[in-house]
């Protein structure tokens, strides 16, 4: 039976290829939906979602709630600057007065990791992880891999490279899971102090040298420099890094084949990437917005499914 | 593009997982669905004369076939041309999401025209309960709002309604009791024109 092996979407690492390839395929049609006249179906009409936002998010959110909304559920949304949370209120308690109120799923993003898998484990409801420090952000790395296949027809035997901030990034956790999981080879660039020590233990290789790793590969995901979760200086300046990993269309003309460029957003224009690369036919950056709606309907209906 | 088919093939039918036995009764032979594809492509010509303003759209997963089959047949022997053909997946419009155990998986739309104004067929293989035709019918409005709907079947299962809608144009009416079911077979599918009544 065609049915997701969790309940939850708390991290790639808790799902397994056929989930992945059920998301994509269900994605597809969510796709061809929003793309319709009328981009809204009745399927979630008795569903109610909460979205949970402890740190700031604009597209995520945004995604999300676009998401819910073309499937029909009833959202309510809250960011912690107006909650109770400010007063003292535990994160369980908080999220037990929502569900108190009839919510059936939760879409939390929260600056500690583990959190989503926390509340999972202490309240009933069907918990999306939006976002868990520096651990996962499930659905990004969904939709990354979703905008490969849909550049390059398959994910499998394709070769990555995650540029930039690895450290403190999310995305790129969930990324290297999803992308090795449906059999893609992956490779991290950045400088030392941004690439975690034992990095090498998930089964990447690190290459410390832009060109070489743009040589290599047939997509690169250009991180944001996450410059407001750095306590200390990680590189000289903005503009040493931007010489050393930024891209720019110099670069991307020099190379000898067409790489696909892809960033999760939002971008530092002129730091890790160019305006004109951002811009050009080879960047799916806006492709992967678009694909963010259609995979995350995907995840919700197909979680909303075992809602019993 | 999936299309969620069940497989039928001749021989395996009368043994299921369960090692129920089955019984099966031929209720079309595949010279009848032929005069029978004709009779009904003549009720459209009538209705619908050169088709300019008629849209066929089959239901997903099983309309698809008939419907392709009416087109081809009006585009062949009557000469009517560019039947504008479409496929409705009706999915996430259906009345049991999370009141079934089994995921509803959805199939592929397809429907590259707006239907504002038009006169659309809707077309499946059995009509059974009308729920899929209620879907469907909410599903259609998200491409425009049609001038007119029709709804066409290969079967009618009498006496099975939960619902009061009803063809149109119908190939062949059956009485079937609920433990019975229709099977309609294609030869594009699998590899003949049929149409069995099986028992558990």
């Amino acid at each position: 039976m065609k049915e997701l092996s969790v309940n939850h979407l708390l991290g790639i690492k808790y799902i397994n290829e056929n989930d992945i390839n059920l998301i994509f395929e269900t994605a597809d049609h969510f796709k061809e939906v929003i793309n319709r006249p009328i981009k809204k179906v009745p399927s979630l009409r008795d569903i109610t979602i909460a979205n949970i936002f402890f740190e700031n998010s604009t597209r995520t959110k945004l995604s999300f709630e676009l998401a819910q909304k073309r499937l029909s559920a009833d959202v309510i949304s809250f960011s912690a600057a107006q909650s109770s949370v400010k007063k003292g209120e535990t994160l369980i308690d908080t999220v037990n007065n929502i569900l108190a109120m009839k919510v059936d799923m939760v879409v939390m993003r929260h600056s500690h990791p583990g959190s989503a898998y926390f509340l999972s484990q202490n309240v009933k409801a069907s918990i999306i992880n939006a976002g868990d420090g520096a651990h996962e952000h499930p659905t990004q790395g969904l939709l990354d891999s979703y905008s490969i296949r849909e550049k390059l027809g398959e994910v499998g035997g394709k070769k990555v490279v995650i540029v930039g901030d690895i450290l403190h990034s999310r995305v790129a956790l969930s990324n290297i899971y999803a992308l090795q999981m449906q059999g893609a080879e992956v490779k991290v660039c950045g400088p030392k102090t941004l690439i975690p020590k034992y990095i090498e233990s998930l089964g990447v290789t690190v290459e410390p040298n832009l060109r070489k790793a743009l040589e290599w590969c047939d997509v690169a995901n250009m991180l944001r420099v996450q410059n407001e979760r750095m306590d200390i200086n990680y590189f000289p300046s903005t503009r040493e890094y931007a010489q050393q990993y930024g891209v720019d269309k110099a670069l991307l003309d020099s190379l000898s084949k067409e790489i696909v460029i892809m960033h999760p957003g939002p971008i530092n224009r002129g730091v890790e990437i160019s305006s004109d690369v951002a811009d050009s036919q080879q960047s799916v950056i806006l492709n992967q917005v678009e694909n963010g709606v259609a995979v995350r309907m995907a995840v919700i209906y197909l979680l909303a499914s075992k809602i019993k | 593009m999936t299309r969620g088919l069940p497989t039928l093939k001749k021989g395996l039918l009368l043994h299921t997982k369960h090692h129920s036995i089955m019984s099966q009764k031929i209720l079309l032979t595949s010279k009848e669905i032929a005069i029978i594809l004709h009779r009904l492509a003549c009720q459209l010509i009538e209705k619908h004369l050169d088709f300019s303003n008629t849209i066929l759209i089959g239901i997903q997963p099983r309309g698809t076939f008939l419907a392709e089959r009416l087109k081809t047949l009006l585009e062949s022997d009557y000469q009517i041309k560019d039947v504008a053909l479409g496929y409705l997946d009706i999915t996430f419009f259906r009345d049991d999401f999370r009141r079934t155990d089994k995921l509803l998986e959805a199939n592929q739309t397809k429907i590259d025209f707006l239907v504002e104004g038009k006169n659309v067929i809707f077309i499946d293989d059995v009509l059974y309960t009308g729920r899929s035709i209620r879907s469907a019918l909410t599903a259609i409005q998200s491409f425009g709002r049609p001038s007119e709907i029709e709804l066409l079947v290969l079967i009618d299962r009498r006496f099975s309604r939960h619902l009061p809608i009803q063809p149109d144009y119908r190939g062949r009416q059956v009485d079937a009791i609920n433990n019975e079911k229709v099977i309609v077979s294609w030869q594009e599918h699998e590899n003949e024109d049929a149409v069995y009544l099986v028992t558990n």
